[in-house]
């Protein structure tokens, strides 16, 4: 999984499709990354942070019982274990220190489910910045608890009312009001997507995930590489990164979306939030609303590179069910004391499923990377228990 | 191709006007926001507009403000989409040239030759792509050419110099200023960078200048055209619609649009 260039190109996919007025911005953002990548010193502070502060490297734990009866080998790469309960501190510990080199104060980001910006709230805290977080009215009903934990490190959380009140509309709003603060603040992304260098430079800070389960992997199984490699997508910056550590290799990459929201099952070719890529849109071109359970999920667009490793057969992406989740969630949570996120279920969902139909071969490796975790989502399961 | 073409010419249209000495006026109408939308073009083009905007809609505005994210989500819910929405306005006949104002989505969704020719044969013969800057213009430029529809480049405060003489360079009809780092929308004034932004597009380019985006009243207008050859108004117009003034009545605005400048600039 390459360099994009400096147009940001996954073969058709990416680019920058952003306002002129926000085209300096992004291209100051490229640079600086570029530079920051390329410097030891960058990468030895960013490290340290990963590891004394978000408690990387995170653990690969055997789902001992699942496994058995399941009759493959289940790895689960613990992405929940890391601090504020994601992968997606990894990126956010990166983004964050980019700002600071720039000499930003603020960060800007959106969220859907919130785990996103519970994390830039949590690195502003850490780094002395200030954060403002866009966030559908919708989710914010439904992820309360979140919108509690970011105002409580310190962020202002802005609910978003326009559209469909979900994590598309925080995106664009988000945009909207980077362009009236450019010069102080930067734009903390949430995941593989939005303008060059967004979706290149997540991936990179999510990578972490894929090299550190593909050094776990090569001590935990006799073939060192698993025969497949999974993750849920939802923009799809948890699977971008954990692909990454394998691109190389021969696993088959399965990336895991929503029925509701899938940008590539059922998704067509569209240039929303600043790339080209696929996205859920009905037949005039209008972007539809995701549904899914998992707040994190129902997000109608993708990233671009998955895009691109869909055409081009590297990976395969596959859809569950909302109640394949719920059930998902159970079964983890009984068989191995890991309450997943509702996000994180839709690729243990797959998993099940493909073993039990017999898509798996018997004893194959399968290495999931288990996102989150599910605290978060208690409330939303508690609503389906009663 | 050329057989189907329709409607007024956008560029020199608004060069011989501007050449008279007229300050140009460019009212945005986002198409399909109420069962009569046309009638508002009618009353724009009867008072005093120079080109007309028509905005169409899309479920993702990233560039607009509260108010024409309203009059867009208002139009999709009424059904509005670009066939039919092309399809109405082909029985519009105008003087006025218009310019259609979308993202790049629709654009590029059934081909940017056959979207290109469809709005040509709508009589729109002009074309604002604000998510769709320099860098990412590639084949849009040539299908729109070949379809004589002027693809009209925004510049904005924050381009630097280079950038600002490409786009002089490569826009055609006339250049859109953006005249503040911000969405669409009314603002109580007009920004500083305004005028500074229209009078360094002025030095390197005699296309047309006109300057947008937060310009609401013919005091507004005015400052604006100061250093620009006119100015835009859209959301203080779809501000009116929505709170459900008539043609007649958005006509009045716009003739008092139109006045203004007249009188500032004989
Ligand atoms: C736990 C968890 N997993 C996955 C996602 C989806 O994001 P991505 O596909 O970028 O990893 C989210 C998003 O909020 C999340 O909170």
């Amino acid at each position: 999984m390459p360099d994009p260039g400096s147009a940001g190109r996954f073969g058709e996919y990416g680019g920058r499709f952003v306002p002129e007025s926000l085209i300096p911005a992004c291209a100051e953002v490229e640079e600086a990354f570029r530079q920051a990548w390329a410097d030891a010193g960058f990468r030895r502070d960013l490290n340290r942070l990963l590891s004394v502060y978000a408690g990387r490297p995170t653990a690969l734990t055997p789902a001992w019982r699942l496994s058995a009866e399941l009759g493959v080998t289940l790895l689960l790469k613990r992405e929940d274990l890391a601090h504020t309960g994601s992968h997606k501190i990894n990126n956010v510990l990166g983004q964050a220190l980019l700002a600071k080199r720039m000499g930003r104060t603020r960060l800007i980001a959106e969220t859907g489910a919130g785990q996103h910006g519970v994390a830039t709230a949590t690195a502003a805290a850490l780094l002395g910045l200030s954060a403002t977080v866009f966030m559908g009215e919708k989710d914010m009903a439904r992820q309360e608890l979140n919108v509690h934990r970011m105002r409580v490190l310190g962020a202002e959380a802005v609910p978003v009312t326009s559209g469909s009140r979900t994590l598309k509309d925080a995106t664009s709003e988000a945009m909207r009001y980077w362009v009236t603060c450019v010069d102080e603040a930067y734009y903390c992304l949430g995941s593989v997507m939005g303008p060059h260098p967004y979706p290149w430079m997540v991936r990179e800070f999510q990578r972490v995930i894929g090299d550190e389960a593909r050094a776990q992997c090569a001590a935990e199984l006799p073939a060192a590489i698993p025969d497949y490699v999974v993750a849920c997508v939802g923009g799809g910056s948890n699977a971008a990164g954990t692909f990454a550590g394998f691109a190389d290799t021969k696993a088959q990459l399965v990336g895991v979306e929503a029925a509701g929201g899938a940008a590539i099952a059922d998704g067509r070719v569209a240039v929303m939030h600043g790339h080209r890529s696929y996205a859920v849109q009905d037949e005039h071109g209008q972007i539809l609303e995701a549904e899914s359970i998992a707040a994190g999920l129902d997000y109608p667009g993708v990233g671009p590179e998955h895009a691109h490793l869909h055409d081009i057969g590297r990976a395969r992406y596959v859809t569950v069910t909302d109640d394949e989740v719920l059930a998902a969630v159970r079964r983890l949570a009984r068989s191995e004391g890991i309450l997943p996120a509702l996000e994180s279920a839709h690729a243990v969902a797959w998993v099940i499923r493909a073993a039990e139909g017999g898509e798996l071969p018997q004893h194959a490796t399968v290495l999931l990377t288990l996102s989150g975790r599910g605290d978060k989502d208690t409330a939303t399961l508690l609503e389906v228990a009663r | 191709m050329t057989a189907t073409i329709a409607g007024t010419a956008l560029g020199p249209h608004l060069r011989r006007r501007r050449d008279a000495g007229r300050k140009l006026l460019a009212p945005y109408l986002t198409a399909g926001v109420c069962e009569n939308w046309t009638d508002y073009l009618r009353a724009y083009a009867d008072n005093g507009a120079d080109a007309i905007e028509i905005g169409l809609p899309f479920s993702e505005p990233v560039v607009d403000g509260p108010t024409v994210q309203e009059a867009s989500h208002q139009a999709l819910r009424r059904g509005a989409n670009v066939r039919d929405i092309l399809a109405e306005l082909r029985r519009v006949r105008l003087d006025v040239p218009l310019a259609a104002m979308t993202y790049y989505h629709l654009v590029q969704r059934d081909g940017l030759g056959p979207f290109c020719a469809n709005l040509a044969e709508a009589g729109v013969r002009g074309l604002i792509v604000p998510d769709l800057p320099l860098d990412e213009l590639g084949a849009l430029e040539h299908a729109a050419e070949a379809a004589e529809v002027d693809l009209v480049l925004v510049a904005a405060p924050s381009s630097t110099p280079a950038r600002l003489r490409d786009i002089a360079q490569r826009s055609r009809g006339f250049i859109y200023a953006v005249s503040v780092m911000a969405p669409t929308g009314v603002r109580a004034e007009l920004a500083d960078t305004a005028g500074q932004l229209a009078a360094r597009l002025k030095q390197s380019t005699d296309l047309p200048v006109v300057l947008g985006f937060g310009i609401a009243t013919p005091d507004h207008a005015v400052a604006g055209a100061r250093d620009a050859d006119g100015v835009a108004v859209g959301s203080a117009l779809m501000r009116a619609i929505l709170d459900g003034d008539t043609p007649a009545q958005v006509g009045a605005r716009v003739a008092a649009l139109r006045d203004a400048l007249d009188r500032a600039y004989p």
